[in-house]
């Protein structure tokens, strides 16, 4: 008797590898999963497929050249990164920058926000099976990398933000075309929604799925539309406003339920806030200067005066070479609500040009870890699902 | 509450473990002796005045040469409910690379640990799969150490699935088109 | 001819020498349509599709990328024909074939227009269900001899897929049966001319609503596609195979589709009957039915996302069967009252 049931009892698993090839984990991801049937017993994630080291090789750059590192985490919102990055620096260094470059970094960095969602929204419909919405979005993702075109030259990896404001000053063709984006977007954003918000099977494949307690995402550490879903506003624009983001008015849309659904939900809204952001920058962009004046120690200085003054020629020169020398020593940790969540720099400064350690946390990198209480007990078609509610770039993973 | 204060409070509830306090740019930072972190941690998330509830990151640190002990794991705590930040710095020294985990209090934590001894061979004790993360399993070295060469470990010391790879390529040169 | 077959042969075996005679040459033209159709199928569909998406679908090859599909069939024909050293050599080789065939051989009592079939016979509704689930067969034993997860988690799906969703089509197909007390394909059509539009569709529209449903899970079709979903399995069932088996189970899957459609076109929708005849085309209005279906079946693919696997069992066990049953028992009560 005991060994019928030994034997009946004696279960096989099913071992499958999603990924790194998989068309469903948007880069280099690997998942093993355990599987009883169709249900995931343990889901194991592997990652550093697409480590580079960047923490490494920004302890051996300068501050002013380990600007184009960052774009390299985030390749769907490098402008969030890129303004992380020298808000950070700033942060460490002591440098204000002036208030145009603040209100124009508050507006390229919704600019991205919306892109990467948008990007988000694409695959995360793809997955589920919902074909169209990933070619509507893509139309409008490609409009704003026209926009990032337009202004600084670059599509994906811009570098356009610089220590103490940003490398050049916005033309009135380029915010007129942005004020034209805003105007279509919203309508655009129904077109979405008239497709998948109320569609049963939409519905059926989100609400329930992946479910995350306020409580238990504090814990993990998620962060961004994952902890906001769960009903908890933390918003670091909102909980520490960095550039003109207390100028600005907004709400952060909150769920309840932390499923999928409502992360779908909050990041739907927040297409309509930043879009709103996006617009008041606009409105009130101050007239000024792009760079701080007054910082010329660790600012580089415009070319025009590199060629006419001495002293700016030396601040150059050595800027270049060997970064801001001048740095004070001590640390800092500053953090930006990037489109995915909290995107930190951690600084360490010896007083020379190049950080002594450069910590960077990145928000993917944590929900990735947060896959497994996320999607064990559920169905392999809900590991999709929750893949793409995380919304995981693996270039930030990774590092 | 305000930074110093925080400092001040783990200094008052834990005198022995408190090294130094120290406060930059408005952040504070609390040196603490290694043995005494979980107690503070698990402190610092219950106590209702404080409800340290997110832990924003942990990384390590590496004082090659510039001070004793060696290694710091440096924690930043934030409470959602009170808007506050406390930076926490373990002091782990070189011949004993060993802190207990902070698993316990935040489950956020695991990756967190693993990347900090993949980088600096730092081990946490009580980390329930203490496995390498970004590097494969077989990597040698901590690549974050100051004294991990820059430039990799050197042609004789490649990594050894690297080098199956070029053995690999070699020999499938003989399929190609125009050999 | 006949005089020559006469001495040829003896006496009385000419007319069935004719009658096969006749029987290879319609099967010639039926094969030659229907491979026709199914390399403009794809077309269609990505044309179809491509411009419900905002892009413009196929426009490379030809005039409006018309020569596409002879491109893609030159592809596939001359593409390496991989077999995974893992697999099951006999069996991979086959589950192809077999898709193909039951696929194919369903065409056989499928009738065009008034009196061109190939076999006319009087159990051509219960040919076309045992064939298709006869089809699940090739997919089972394609998914279980790649020795591929993916593969296998495919077959699987599909094997529990088509098993429940074939009870609900045969039990959509009773309503159609008992009105018009025939299984024969052309009796039915026959029948339907007695009715409003010249059809079952009003009679019977929670038949043809599970139909329709039915027929797209039976196929694989999107929302239904669980068997084949990309982001979860690659391309499930035939994620190993490659080149012409590849292009085997591509074949199979169209003309699947084109059946379907001509079933719920000939049981539903009154068959080559409509409002008027068109002359010297007497399959005119079988046609636009079946396009007219088809493009419902892309127009679906480009509007909804993909069931979960368990609630697409509980979409068929608990809802299109229990609505199949009721629509037999009200169409049988209203029988005998009459």
């Amino acid at each position: 008797m005991e060994q019928v049931d030994k034997e009946t009892s004696a279960r096989e698993e099913l071992t499958l590898s999603l990924g790194p090839q998989h068309p469903a984990t948007h880069g280099v991801l690997k998942l093993v999963l355990e599987l009883e049937g169709e249900t995931v017993a343990k889901c194991t994630p592997h990652v550093g497929y697409l480590h580079r080291g960047v923490e490494k090789l920004g302890e051996n750059r300068t501050y002013l050249s380990a600007l184009p590192l960052t774009d390299r985490l985030d390749y769907v919102a490098s402008m969030s990164y890129n303004v992380g990055y020298v808000v950070a620096v700033e942060r460490l260094l002591g440098v204000e920058p002036p208030e145009r470059a603040k209100f124009i970094r508050t507006m390229v960095s919704e600019m991205a926000r919306i892109s990467s969602h948008l990007l988000w929204l694409a695959t995360h419909a793809l997955d589920i099976g919902a074909m169209t919405v990933f070619l509507y979005a893509f139309r409008e993702r490609e409009w704003i990398n026209d926009l990032f075109e337009m202004l600084c030259g670059a599509r994906l990896t811009v570098s356009y933000p610089r220590i103490g404001g940003v490398r050049n000053d916005v033309s009135q063709e380029f915010l007129d075309s942005l004020w034209k984006f805003t105007e279509e977007f919203p309508g655009r954003l129904l077109e979405y929604e008239t497709l998948i918000d109320q569609n049963r099977i939409w519905l059926k494949r989100t609400i329930g799925i992946g479910v995350v307690s306020a409580e238990d995402a504090a814990n993990l550490g998620l962060t961004g539309p994952m902890i906001r879903g769960s009903g908890v506003p933390y918003d670091l624009r909102k909980f520490a406003p960095y550039d003109a983001y207390d100028q600005v008015e907004f709400d952060v849309p909150t769920g309840t339920n932390g499923d999928t659904y409502d992360r779908y939900r909050v990041r739907m809204e927040e297409f309509r806030q930043s879009n709103g952001i996006v617009r008041q920058c606009i409105e009130k962009l101050p007239p000024g200067p792009v760079m701080a004046p007054d910082a010329p120690k660790f600012t580089l200085p415009p070319k025009e005066k590199v060629m006419e003054d001495m002293e700016a020629l030396i601040h150059h020169f050595v800027l270049v070479t060997k970064g801001p020398i001048t740095a004070p020593e001590g640390e800092t940790y500053s953090a930006i609500e990037a489109p995915k969540g909290e995107l930190g720099f951690f600084f360490i400064s010896d007083g020379s040009g190049t950080p002594y350690r450069m910590r960077i946390r990145t928000p993917s990198y944590v929900h990735a870890l947060a896959l497994p209480y996320l999607t064990e007990g559920s169905f392999v078609a809900d590991v999709i699902a929750v893949i793409g509610t995380a919304d995981l770039v693996l270039g930030e993973v990774d590092r | 509450m305000e930074p110093l204060q925080i400092a001040d409070k783990i200094k008052e509830k834990f005198p022995e473990a408190v090294v130094s306090a120290s406060e930059y740019r408005g952040q504070a930072a609390v040196v603490l002796k290694k043995e005494s972190i979980l107690g503070v941690a698990g402190w610092l998330h219950d106590e209702p005045d404080m409800s340290m509830d997110l832990l924003k990151d942990l990384c390590g640190v590496d004082y090659f040469g510039k001070k004793e002990p060696r290694f710091e794991v440096v924690y930043h705590l934030y409470s959602i409910k009170h808007r506050h930040m406390i930076r926490l710095k373990a002091q782990v020294p070189e011949d004993d690379p060993k802190i207990q985990s902070v698993m316990p209090v935040w489950k956020g934590a695991d990756w967190h640990e693993r990347e900090c001894f993949d980088m600096f061979g730092i081990e946490f004790e009580g980390h329930p799969d203490l496995r390498r993360v970004l590097l494969p399993e077989d990597w040698e070295g901590h690549p974050l150490r100051k004294d991990y060469p820059l430039e990799g470990p050197g042609p004789d010391k490649e990594w050894p699935a690297y080098k199956e790879v070029l053995d690999k390529a070699k020999r499938f040169k003989e399929f190609e088109w125009n050999r | 001819m006949t005089g020559f077959l006469e001495t040829m042969f003896s006496p009385g075996s000419a007319d069935m020498i004719l009658t096969i005679g006749t029987i290879v040459v319609k099967i010639a033209i039926l094969i030659g349509i229907v491979l026709l159709h199914v390399a403009y199928a794809p077309y269609f569909e990505r044309k179809v599709i491509g411009h419900m998406q905002v892009r413009m679908g196929p426009m490379r090859v030809g005039p409006h990328g018309l020569l596409q599909p002879i491109a893609d069939g030159l592809k596939l024909f001359f593409k390496e024909d991989i077999i995974p050293a893992q697999a099951d050599k006999s069996i991979f080789y086959i589950s192809p074939v077999i898709c193909l065939f039951t696929a194919m051989s369903t065409l056989a009592v499928i009738p065009i227009f008034g009196g061109f079939v190939i076999a006319n016979i009087n159990i051509g509704i219960l040919f076309v269900l045992a064939m298709s689930s006869l089809g699940a067969y090739g997919i089972v034993m394609s998914g279980w001899s790649s020795n591929s997860k993916y593969a296998f988690l495919g077959g699987l799906r599909s094997s529990a897929q088509v098993i429940s969703y074939e009870i609900a089509m045969g039990l959509s197909l009773v309503g159609v049966i008992i009105m018009s007390g025939s299984l024969n394909l052309t009796d039915i059509v026959a029948a339907q001319e007695a009715y409003p539009l010249k059809s079952f569709i009003i009679p019977q529209i929670i038949g043809f609503f599970v139909f329709c449903v039915a027929a797209m899970a039976e196929t694989n079709r999107t929302p239904f596609d669980l068997p084949e979903a990309e982001s979860e399995l690659v391309a499930g069932y035939f994620t190993e195979y490659s080149g012409m088996r590849f292009a085997l189970f591509f074949l199979a899957e169209y003309i699947g589709m084109l059946l379907m459609c001509a079933i719920a076109a000939i049981c539903f929708l009154g068959g080559w009957n409509g409002p008027f005849e068109v002359p010297y085309i007497p399959f005119f209005w079988l046609l636009v039915k079946v396009y007219a279906f088809m493009f419902i079946y892309y127009w679906v693919r480009a509007t909804v996302p993909r069931y979960r696997y368990d609630q697409l069992m509980s979409l068929g066990w608990k809802l299109m069967i229990p609505l199949a049953l009721f629509n037999v028992v009200l169409t049988g009560t209203i029988k005998m009252l009459r």
